[in-house]
């Protein structure tokens, strides 16, 4: 077994881009689901609106990076959540939720359309639209770093990619702990009693679906740069279900959870890969059981099991509350 | 009893005990209210004046539509037809969040404590005005710390008085029944209410506890408020009631003073159904 490349893979999934990519819708999901108890089956949409609302902008409409910056982050997901939201919000859970799984769904395949491919690029995608961001960089092309793990450019992507977790877990935080966070929690228990003293539940599920939907926008444009692709095969639905693990696996309503379930996430997945890959070459692992095209599919029933695990011995997620979880029963 | 001898509050004196009587200072007015479901009229109230500054009291058997009735005073319903106004504003079209705010705050039959949120978290929710529920203002501390230190004052002194102040950390979750009917109420004060509607305050409380709710309650119209309240524990509705409106099958059938109600002939029908011409007579029915 060669240790050294299966702790490179390993600390590569536990700090890398995949991490800080679903990390970030994870953290976008939190405030849906966690804080405000909106059902968002579609974390993928949002992604996407970042990563087109940037290429789009950039390749199709040739604006500059930083109109597309703007775009893609902030009015294509606000766009978004207004469109999902303003049927939806006033009904109960599991229309949000049917809504925005569909819409994702709508999203991707419309993108995918021949068509439309002088806009999209169909399902090729656009590529060509980073530039500005590598020139931006500091590191040297060519050079590895942080013991070298990440070669020049994904180090960008990961620093970059590192102050936005940052900074969206501060904001998160000081969101949680205001008066404003308050409300969001009340409307998660009791949507009623929120109206019945005041507050307009109706208004604060949108803003909370803008503002997660703004924190995924930032990790799919994020993926986006780090690929140097938009495509649509990039946003389906197993990448909401991805960012529903990490949530779950850190534990709901607490800032750091989707943070850490996300670097958990990778981490297992990276470590399996590789684990399970040399375990077939070297014959650990009998031609049998198990070959080596398998590996990738494997892992992801190791996950499951994982889930399942954790379902049966702490629903409540690595860093939830059990307490809070088991008021659930009364 | 006679006419002559029952009590009546001061401020509802001359008023006429009949369904629909106008009241002197009238705080909340509904006319012409209906609802239906499907082919069931829940309520059908021609009209209704609830006094300002009193405990009124709304009764009736199950299924007389008294909640459905209140969710139509409160907006968390709407009326087919009909208009209802309180303090003079007409409440068609408002938003349920608004009337709170216009100064009518309600309870729920099924306590709505907030599980999951320390009870001084469901306290200080109830406080209107809060800079720091807006999202622009709510990222900077700094704009709303020392509007929340004044709001967790006053929900500490409410605290007191509803002796829940040992509870303060505790997650609103692990309350007992009767606790979280206290926290319900204290959290409706904090809206700084001018009237505060109660679905049924008494349900589910042991009797050691009721006791202590009814001095709340009393408390709030000593305190200045319109108090209207949905009950079926008529020793409650009579204790502190100032006036009692009584519906049956979504209409309102029956006003007047708590001592009066149980002797008028709508109510003792709608309860025991119209065969019985006066108090029941066991021996007579078997």
């Amino acid at each position: 077994m060669d240790w050294g490349s299966i702790i490179e893979n390993t600390t590569r999934g536990l700090i890398g881009e995949q991490f800080i990519y679903f990390g970030l819708a994870a953290l976008g999901l939190n405030i849906h689901f966690g804080y405000t108890g909106l059902l968002n089956l579609g974390q993928a949409v949002f992604m996407a609106a970042g990563a087109y609302g940037l290429s789009m902008s950039v390749v199709t409409l040739g604006l500059n990076f930083w109109w597309g910056l703007l775009l893609g982050i902030i009015v294509f997901p606000l766009i978004l959540a207004a469109i999902m939201g303003v049927p939806t919000l006033r009904l109960r859970a599991d229309y949000l939720a049917i809504v925005t799984i569909a819409a994702s769904e709508m999203f991707r395949i419309i993108a995918r359309s021949p068509s439309l491919d002088r806009w999209t690029g169909s399902s090729d995608g656009l590529t060509g639209f980073a530039t500005t961001f590598y020139e931006l960089s500091p590191y040297d092309r060519q050079e590895r770093y942080l013991f070298g793990l990440f070669i020049g450019n994904q180090m960008w992507v990961v620093t970059v990619g590192w102050i936005t977790l940052v900074l969206v877990i501060i904001i998160s935080r000081l969101l949680m702990r205001s008066p404003w966070g308050r409300v969001l929690k009340a409307i998660r228990e009791d949507e009623d009693a929120a109206r019945s003293l005041g507050k307009n539940a109706y208004w604060y599920k949108m803003q909370a679906l803008m503002i997660g939907g703004v924190f995924g926008a930032m990790g799919g444009m994020l993926r986006a740069i780090g690929t140097q692709s938009a495509q649509p095969q990039n946003f389906i639905t197993d990448v909401t279900f991805f960012a529903w693990v990490a949530l779950i696996l850190g534990g709901a309503a607490k800032v750091f959870g989707p943070i850490a379930g996300a670097a958990i996430l990778y981490a297992i997945l990276s470590f399996t890969d590789v684990a399970l890959r040399q375990g077939v070459d070297n014959g650990h692992i009998p031609e049998w059981l198990m070959t080596g095209t398998q590996v990738g599919q494997v892992r992801f029933m190791l996950i499951g099991l994982g889930l399942i695990l954790l379902a049966a011995f702490r629903p409540q997620g690595i860093f939830g509350n059990k307490e809070e979880m088991a008021l659930d029963d009364r | 009893m006679t006419a002559d001898s029952i009590p009546v509050a001061p401020a509802l004196a001359g008023v006429a005990w009949e369904p629909g009587a106008p009241k002197p200072d009238a705080i909340l007015t509904a006319t012409g209210v209906r609802r239906t479901f499907g082919g069931l009229t829940a309520v059908d109230v021609d009209h209704l004046e609830v006094q300002r500054g009193v405990i009124t009291a709304l009764i009736g058997p199950n299924g007389a539509g008294k909640t459905t009735f209140f969710n139509l005073l409160t907006n968390f319903d709407n009326p087919d037809t009909g208009t209802r106004s309180f303090n003079g504003r007409d409440l068609d079209g408002v938003a349920a969040h608004r009337v709170a705010n216009l100064g009518m705050v309600r309870t729920f039959q099924l306590t709505k404590a907030l599980s999951k949120m320390t009870v001084i978290e469901n306290m200080l929710l109830g406080a209107t005005g809060q800079v720091g529920e807006r999202l622009s203002r709510s990222l900077i501390p700094a704009l709303w710390k020392s509007q929340e230190r004044s709001n967790t004052e006053r929900a500490d002194e409410l605290l007191v008085r509803f002796k829940l102040d040992h509870m303060r950390e505790e997650f609103a979750g692990t309350l007992s029944g009767g606790q979280r009917k206290l926290l319900e109420m204290a959290r409706a004060l904090m809206v700084n209410p001018t009237m505060v509607m109660l679905d049924e305050p008494m349900a589910g409380v042991n009797p050691a506890l009721k006791q202590s709710l009814l001095d709340h309650v009393k408390g709030l119209r000593d305190d200045g408020m319109t108090v209207l309240f949905v009950e079926h524990d008529m020793d409650m509705v009579q204790e502190i009631s100032d006036w009692v409106v009584v519906m049956a099958e979504g209409r309102i059938i029956a006003e007047g003073p708590p001592a009066s109600i149980g002797q008028n002939q709508a109510v003792v029908d709608a309860y025991l159904g119209s065969h019985h011409d006066s108090a029941l007579d066991l021996e007579a029915d078997l």
